[in-house]
């Protein structure tokens, strides 16, 4: 089995959006955000170079569990919350799939909190796309792990009592060599997220900002609604952290070592803190995780980190992969005898 | 000086100490080198689930017991003949369960004041008559241990001190008249990095020996001859060993690589610790984050097109519940190997139990139906696993393995098998289109199972997952009458299993009107309790369940043949429900929940009774 967990480049001839499309009905409520990455996802696959049998996606429980249903590639819809401990061991058997998990903000970070964890730390080559609504939609609309304090929902009448996860933050701090993310309808955004993820070597962990429009409707208002332009803080490598619709604000680390906004000709281009997402270090990343508590004003959105790290039993895999050819009955009968034996006539 | 050497027929032992004494690795070898002499043999080591309990305490006693015979024997005995206690506490806690007139070979040095007191005891018992019923040999075991290692460089008293298991073993050897020369190669080669402890270890193995032959305290030894046994390559086994065997046989059978996740259990562990050093065979080991990630590891892997397996016991077993529901409705192959300890809960991690039948069969919800086998002593571990293996593949279908504490850890001889005998496992990977053009994931063959597309395969790309699925296109459906046929077709394929497996096998007499039905590791107690009856004119039957679910397809023509049948078992009584529900017998029951396996001796007075 040859290698390969994210793109190879050239595409085989002529493969589209349609060639990785199921002829399943989308299910999904309308106006749902999940639509918008479906398409994507799909208008992305044929870059990968792969065609659709190399490619799998695992999905969790909940809305975004549907999502596997409607790709016409390889697919195992499972059980809540164990999409990535499904996906690691698929992983681990066949090095020569594309490996994709699906899984939402309940899935990932409440019921299956500890496979996320574990898979980010191993560095599975994995790419889990986190569709994060802050919501629980399928179970009709109570508060998530990433839903804000205070959260009035049917589960709780008097708003919740439970602080939320940062995902990107608890990602960083899983050890995760990938961390990004993007918003449902910025389609263009997305795909540049899903390439580096798809060329990153090991698992890719990828919030995406996703509106429920019957739950939790204009969550995340303040950066895909009219006023993207002045909030989303487009995060790319090497470049002063710049945002606002002319580019007039900017982050700057202040004497105590926060990151703080600024504006850009108060401080000075060279005041500006410039994103290094290749290195080691994930202090500043994680700094800017917390830039903001919630999407409701300037919100970093793109790579907040790709760092290398060996792949999870890469090596052991090749190894055992060439170990076992030719093994026969021959050396089992020799295992079968192995140490002490006797032998009666 | 010359002694006098005895034939016996069988003797039990028994080896106690601290659980920080080395007495299962004594006692492991003592029935290395018994196995070599040609014995028939069993063992049943006995620890507590504390690492290091207080050393000197009640809590911390370990024990090894053997028994071997020059005839084929079937359990590792009741009643030992011989205690072999490394200080007070030992004896105490072993001492009721030693036949009367039996031998006691205690360590002297173990009897301080500190450890009498330790044990409860308020007066040494090797002094003040307790033992009077007995043959007590006071052997000064750490003294004489310390002073045969002098001279070796860098050994301090106290690590000389540790060799005293070594030198029990060498004194029993004697005794026994076991061959030397395996267990002092076994040494050299386990302590081949630390010369020093290697050097103090043989120095106290031979001490042990050379007591034995040379004191004058013992005047006779034994010599236990060879058992009859049928030609063939014979070697040691436990049921760990003998479960990570079967499932390396199982892969190279079916040209499956072999994949196994776990989280760490005990006495499950043991199983991912032996098959993580087969590298050799391409075995892939995982230890995982939880219980529920190793079944989904497991259970990924074999959608990948390996033989996925997952171990446990207990606590395990029942977080992977929901996952093993999912690998039934994917109908994807998956081993799970369930090593039943005592429960509830955590219960009694070390004590054996055979009390998951139940939750094997019936614990998912809703409509899972699932194959269970169940192995029947330590060697049969081997052949039940190659078995579990086939049917997931062929069927596939998840399928639960139940061993327990007794088997996994017990070990007998094995007359190994030749790989080129072994059933041929054959996955028959769908290739192509089954369905016109298309490919239909849930297309059922004869035997009801579905296709089995590996991803990578072109033009069978396809989803499955833990919604109920249309039959044969494999696409969601909540139509009513689907879910009906799709329930019916999973249990049908399961209950079908019935018709490719052996027929119950009765070990029959003349005129026998009482049956002893078993399942699982009470193999041995049973065989062993109607040898006995047998031998004083009783005629009683008796068979044994391998396949636990579905059931051999005569079972209900033995069971109602018999105007009684008895159903031991280690548990309040579980298989005796499913025979008097499935088959209408009113079949007696006879159970044990004490941490310890049936013996022959017991069982032999419960069918007595009941005849």
């Amino acid at each position: 089995m040859s290698e390969t967990n994210g793109s190879n480049g050239g595409a085989p001839a002529g493969l589209t959006k349609k060639d990785f499309s199921s002829d399943q009905e989308t299910r999904w409520c309308p106006g749902c955000g999940d639509y918008a990455i479906l398409a994507t996802v799909q208008q992305f696959l044929p870059e990968l170079g792969l065609p659709p049998e190399r490619i799998v996606f695992v999905a969790g429980i909940g809305c975004a569990g549907r999502f596997a249903y409607y790709m016409n590639t390889y697919g195992v819809h499972g059980i809540h919350g164990r999409a990535p401990a499904l996906a690691t061991g698929l992983a681990l058997a066949r090095s020569d799939l594309s490996i994709w998990v699906v899984s939402g903000d309940g899935d990932a970070l409440s019921i299956g909190g500890n496979h996320l964890i574990h898979a980010l730390r191993r560095n599975v080559p994995i790419k889990i796309l986190l569709f994060n609504n802050q919501i629980y939609g399928l179970t009709k609309g109570q508060y998530s792990p990433t839903s804000e304090e205070g959260k009035v929902t049917k589960s709780t009448p008097f708003g919740s009592l439970d602080h939320p996860f940062n995902p990107i933050a608890l990602a960083l701090g899983a050890e995760a060599t990938f961390v990004a993310r993007t918003v449902d309808t910025d389609r263009e955004h997305q795909a540049q997220v899903l390439r580096a993820a798809a060329d990153h070597q090991g698992s890719a962990l990828i919030e995406i900002y996703q509106n429920c429009n019957v739950f939790n409707d204009g969550a995340f208002e303040a950066v895909r609604g009219k006023g993207r332009d002045a909030n989303q803080i487009r995060l790319e490598h090497s470049k002063p952290i710049r945002f606002g619709v002319d580019s007039e604000r900017g982050v700057t680390r202040g004497p105590d070592g926060r990151l703080r906004l600024e504006t850009v000709s108060e401080v000075g281009e060279d005041a500006l803190v410039v994103h290094d997402a290749h290195d080691p270090n994930p202090s500043q990343a994680f700094s800017l995780a917390h830039l903001s508590e919630r999407p409701n004003g300037p919100t970093p959105i793109g790579l907040f980190r790709a760092v290398e790290r060996p792949v999870f039993a890469e090596s052991m895999t090749r190894e055992l992969e060439s170990a076992r050819e030719g093994v026969g009955t021959e050396d089992l009968d020799a295992l079968l005898r192995s140490g002490d034996t006797w032998t009666v006539e | 000086m010359n002694k006098a050497t005895e034939e016996i027929e069988r003797v039990v032992v028994r080896f106690a100490g601290d659980s920080g004494d080395g007495i299962q690795l004594a006692g492991d070898r003592f029935a290395a080198a018994t196995a070599l002499v040609g014995n028939d043999l069993a063992t049943l080591p006995d620890f507590p689930a504390e690492i290091r309990a207080p050393a000197g305490t009640l809590a911390g006693v370990s024990a090894f017991q053997i028994h071997f015979a020059s005839r084929d024997i079937l359990t590792p005995g009741g009643q030992p003949n011989v205690l072999v206690a490394m200080n007070p506490a030992a004896l105490k806690a072993n001492l009721t369960e030693l036949e009367r007139g039996g031998i006691v070979i205690a360590n002297q040095d173990g009897f301080s004041e500190h450890n009498l007191r330790k044990a409860g005891y308020e007066a040494n018992p090797l002094d003040d008559g307790a033992l009077d019923d007995y043959q007590v040999f006071r052997v000064p075991m750490t003294s004489m241990t310390v002073r045969a290692t002098e001279g070796i460089d860098g050994i301090t008293a106290r690590d000389a001190a540790r060799s005293k298991n070594l030198f029990a073993l060498g004194l029993v050897s004697w005794m026994y008249s076991r061959p030397t020369d395996a267990t002092i190669r076994w040494i050299e080669q386990k302590f081949a990095a630390k010369p020093q402890i290697m050097e103090a270890n043989l120095a106290a193995f031979r001490a042990g020996y050379n007591f034995g032959e040379t004191a004058e305290l013992l005047q006779v030894h034994y010599e236990v001859k060879a058992a009859p046994a049928e030609p063939g390559t014979y070697r040691g086994i436990n049921g760990t060993t003998a479960a990570a065997l079967g499932l390396i046989a199982a892969s190279v059978r079916s040209g499956l690589p072999l994949f196994l996740a776990s989280y760490p259990i005990t006495p499950a562990s043991e199983l991912l610790h032996e098959l993580s050093r087969h590298k050799r065979f391409g075995v892939r080991t995982v230890q995982a984050e939880d219980e529920i990630a190793a079944a989904n590891m497991a259970l990924g892997a074999s959608f990948g097109g390996h033989l996925g397996v997952t171990a446990s016991s207990g606590p395990g077993m029942d977080l992977k519940q929901e996952t093993i529901g999912l690998a039934a409705t994917l109908e994807l192959p998956l081993v799970v190997i369930d090593v039943q300890r005592a429960g509830p809960s955590t219960g009694m991690p070390t004590k054996t139990e055979a009390a998951d039948l139940l939750m094997a069969i019936h614990g998912r919800h809703g409509e899972s139906p699932l194959p269970v086998v169940a192995a029947s002593t330590p060697a049969q571990c081997f052949e039940a696993v190659l078995e579990a293996a086939r049917i997931a593949v062929a069927y596939r279908t998840p399928v639960i393995l139940l061993s327990d504490t007794f088997l996994a850890n017990s070990s007998e001889p094995w007359r190994v098998p030749d790989a080129a005998d072994l059933p041929e496992i054959d996955p028959g990977f769908a290739t192509g289109p089954n369905s016109g053009e298309e490919f239909w994931p849930y297309l059922r063959d004869e035997r009801g199972a579905r296709p089995w597309a590996l991803p990578g395969t072109t033009g069978l790309q396809h989803v499955i997952g833990g919604l109920e699925k249309e039959d044969g296109t494999g696409h969601i459906s909540y139509e009513p009458g689907n879910h009906a046929l799709m329930t019916r077709l999973r249990a049908k394929k399961i209950a079908g299993i019935a018709t490719e497996i052996g027929e119950l096998e009765v070990d029959r007499v003349d005129g026998a009107e009482m049956l002893v039905l078993g399942w699982g590791s009470t193999y041995g107690a049973i065989k062993g309790a109607v040898r006995r009856v047998r031998l004083r004119g009783e005629k009683v039957d008796s068979a044994h369940l391998h396949h636990l679910n579905p059931l051999p397809r005569n079972t209900g023509e033995v069971v109602r043949s018999y105007r009684k049948v008895l159903i031991p078992e280690m548990n309040t009584g579980q298989l005796v429900n499913i025979i008097r529900g499935e088959f209408l017998v009113d079949a007696l029951s006879y159970t044990k929940v004490e941490g310890l396996p049936i013996f022959a001796e017991e069982l032999d007075d419960v069918i007595t009774e009941r005849l």
